[in-house]
């Protein structure tokens, strides 16, 4: 379980704060406008942003003194999510190995991986040459062999088309059933909370609100989301 | 402690030790007045040679500016090459040009004038406008490339001529550009020490570096030494404050895309940019085609101690680039975090020089051990010293980039230690730092400096052979010599520039 324990950031005059739990295996959309804190509270979560007050646990262990590869997440930012100068393979292998080292069996994964996600043969191929939407793919298929039980995702298909945004969510949905994760999705579009279904965080004025139902949300919205989505 | 932060403190050791062994041997000595003449013409030195470099840059960088030629890219390119000329060979192909049996006194004598001595301040001023120059001629040609092409445009669309637009576009850069540039030049003639070496000399034209070695080698008057090198230090480090709190041009890494240039003028000036261009072209490749003419016979018959000491100089040239790039590199890396001390152990030794660090180790290691037997160690931890805030600045901003980029991605992998370095480090930086590599090893292999106070006969490195050479009236073979440290020191450059480059690729 997911716990944000009265946490607090504080940049400036931007300030946010948090009191809620997730449940793993649960799909959290969160929502707001921009400059909100969406992705502030990801990089929080993920060890990039030092708390002012509070604490973040995962089944009751803090993960404040853990350093960002040492917590039980995986994270997939707007973009850079892979080196360019790197292999398509290598860039996967990363996630099992950060020393490449890589065994006979886990190589055989990393071309499992790949192929879960639509990639098969693009192994040997340097990640600059891949296509947004394969970029993407990749990412999630380091997600995959990472099997951390928290997957954040910050915006990372905003510079998709529609289509293949639908894709990727798709794919979110099939990689967090598989290793059974909970998800954090930072977007911009009720579309996506939608298509991911379970729940969403809304954050507006300082306060990422405690996740609900988002078809319950959506069904009956609160001022502040209302005036965020526009007029009917 | 991290790395970088032992590495800072190491580094600051190494400048602060040998500077505090002179300051404790050269402090309450008593100046004489041969003293105070050295420092007087150190200055005056530099203060000229900067002016004029400078100077005779502004038309030249303008022609190229606002003229299209054929080969325009390729004499920029070429401009960068005398940054890693050895002194030595700048000194003998000005030798071979205006020296007593040279181009310039045959034709005054054909014609009955008198001839022109190149030994003195007119000598060594004249090697630091041939060797800085060009390097000006970069600077100030980046600060015209750098004119906002918006304004470009506006120029041409109000008909603006050529008075109008050196009132509003280029007399506005140049005030902004020149004292950067004047006072870069003004640092690098502080410390030159090959061309006072060989051409100065005497109550007239002798410089602190050059009097700090009269003093060392031939009157062993340490005491003198250490107050020279205090005194060194003292103006050195004034400029290198200077030249830190003023606006640095940049004129190392140069591209070529300007679309919209500003026009080239017809009538009188184009013959004067003609002109300029020519002038520069004679004067800078005449005495290196001198050099390669007179030189290349003698190469193939070059005595073995010629071939032994290039061997010594490769070495001390692999060794110091090796050592100030990962040195650089730890700290650059460091400087990310925001570590200060990282930053002041990078920059310290801009405000020393060879001959002063040499001092400083030679007063150390004497009582201990023969100062010869560790020429060349001492030679290689110098050059290392020197080249390391050159090569910080160069990694620093690439540095930076980097973690900006790809430093949350590698954190939140845990890519960490020697796997970040060579998954991530090693190939992102692998330009600049081939690059930066190139630099040192072209100084290190060039560099006539430290070595001097240290090496006997058996330790001597290729330019201080050559300085030899020279001074014992044997020209064509030290300018055979030449010829070969030239090709090592520009191969060396370009084996790791084009590593650098092929690794990234």
């Amino acid at each position: 379980m997911l716990q944000l324990d009265h946490l607090t950031l504080t940049r400036g005059a931007f300030r946010l704060t948090g009191n809620w739990t997730a449940d793993p295996g649960q799909r959290v959309v969160l929502m707001g406008p921009s400059g909100a804190g969406k992705s502030s509270l990801l990089a929080a979560i993920a060890g990039f942003l030092p708390l002012t007050a509070g604490a973040v646990r995962w089944n009751g262990h803090d993960l404040g003194p853990m350093l960002p590869g040492e917590r039980p997440l995986t994270i997939l930012f707007q973009e850079q999510n892979l080196f360019p100068h790197l292999t398509v393979a290598q860039n996967i292998g990363l996630g099992l190995r950060p020393d490449l080292r890589l065994g006979k069996g886990e190589l055989a994964r990393v071309d499992q991986a790949l192929e879960r996600v639509g990639l098969s043969g693009l192994g040997p191929r340097r990640a600059s040459q891949l296509s947004g939407g394969q970029a993407s793919r990749a990412a999630l298929a380091r997600a995959l062999l990472r099997a951390r039980p928290l997957l954040l995702l910050d915006e990372p298909f905003a510079a998709l088309g529609p289509a293949l945004r639908a894709e990727m969510l798709a794919l979110v949905r099939e990689v967090a059933d598989e290793v059974a994760a909970l998800v954090l999705l930072v977007t911009h579009d009720p579309k996506d909370a939608i298509g991911l279904g379970g729940q969403t965080v809304f954050v507006a004025d300082g306060v990422a609100m405690a996740p609900v139902s988002t078809a319950a949300l959506f069904a009956n919205p609160p001022d502040a989301l209302q005036s965020y989505l526009g007029p009917k | 402690m991290t790395l970088a932060r032992s590495l800072a403190v190491l580094l600051l050791a190494a400048v602060l030790v040998p500077l505090a062994a002179v300051a404790w041997r050269g402090s309450g000595l008593a100046f004489g007045p041969s003293d105070w003449a050295a420092v007087r013409f150190t200055i005056l030195q530099a203060v000229v040679s900067a002016a004029l470099a400078t100077g005779l840059a502004i038309p030249v960088a303008r022609a190229i500016a606002r003229r299209s030629f054929p080969g325009r890219g390729l004499l920029i390119t070429l401009l960068g090459a005398p940054f890693l000329l050895p002194a030595v060979v700048a000194v003998l192909g000005l030798l071979a040009v205006f020296g007593r049996s040279g181009i310039v006194n045959q034709t005054l004598q054909a014609s009955g004038l008198p001839p022109v001595s190149i030994f003195g301040m007119q000598g060594v001023i004249l090697v630091h406008v041939f060797l800085n120059l060009p390097l000006a001629i970069r600077m100030i040609l980046h600060g015209w490339l750098a004119i906002p092409q918006e304004r470009v445009r506006l120029a041409q669309s109000l008909g603006f001529r050529p008075a109008d637009i050196a009132r509003h576009l280029e007399r506005p850069m140049l005030r902004e550009v020149l004292p950067g540039v004047a006072l870069i030049i003004a640092v690098l003639c502080l410390t030159s020490f090959a061309a006072a070496l060989m051409l100065g000399g005497g109550p007239a034209a002798t410089t602190v570096e050059l009097a700090i070695y009269q003093a060392v080698r031939f009157d062993f008057d340490l005491g003198r030494a250490a107050a020279l090198a205090l005194v060194q230090v003292v103006v050195t480090g004034v400029a290198a404050i200077l030249v830190l709190t003023v606006a640095q041009p940049s004129g190392l890494g140069l591209g070529l895309g300007q679309e919209v240039r500003l026009p080239g003028p017809p009538g009188w000036r184009r013959v004067v940019d003609i002109g300029a261009i020519g002038l520069a072209v004679g004067f800078l490749a005449v005495p290196m085609l001198a050099v390669v003419l007179r030189g290349l016979p003698g190469v193939p018959t070059l005595p073995v101690e010629v071939l032994a000491a290039a061997g010594r100089s490769v070495a001390v040239a692999i060794a110091s680039a090796g050592l100030a790039t990962a040195v650089a590199l730890t700290l650059a890396l460091g400087a990310v975090r925001g570590n200060p001390m990282v930053e002041i152990a990078a920059t310290l030794p801009l405000a020393t020089s060879g001959l002063v660090l040499g001092t400083g180790l030679f007063l150390l290691v004497q009582p201990l051990v023969t100062p010869m037997t560790v020429a060349l160690p001492v030679t290689v931890l110098v050059n290392t010293l020197l080249s390391v805030p050159l090569l910080y600045r160069i990694l620093v901003p690439e540095a930076r980039a980097l973690a900006a980029d790809y430093g949350r991605l590698a954190d939140s992998l845990a890519l960490a230690g020697w796997a970040r370095l060579r998954w991530l480090v090693l190939p992102r930086l692998a330009r600049p730092l081939g690059f930066g590599a190139g630099i040192a090893a072209a100084l290190a292999m060039g560099d006539l400096g430290v070595i001097t106070l240290f090496a006997g006969d058996g330790q001597a490195t290729l330019p201080l052979l050559i300085q030899r050479l020279a001074g014992a009236y044997r020209l064509e073979g030290a300018l055979a010599a030449s010829v070969l440290l030239v090709l090592l020191s520009f191969a060396l450059y370009w084996v790791c520039e084009a590593g650098g480059r092929r690794a990234a690729a």
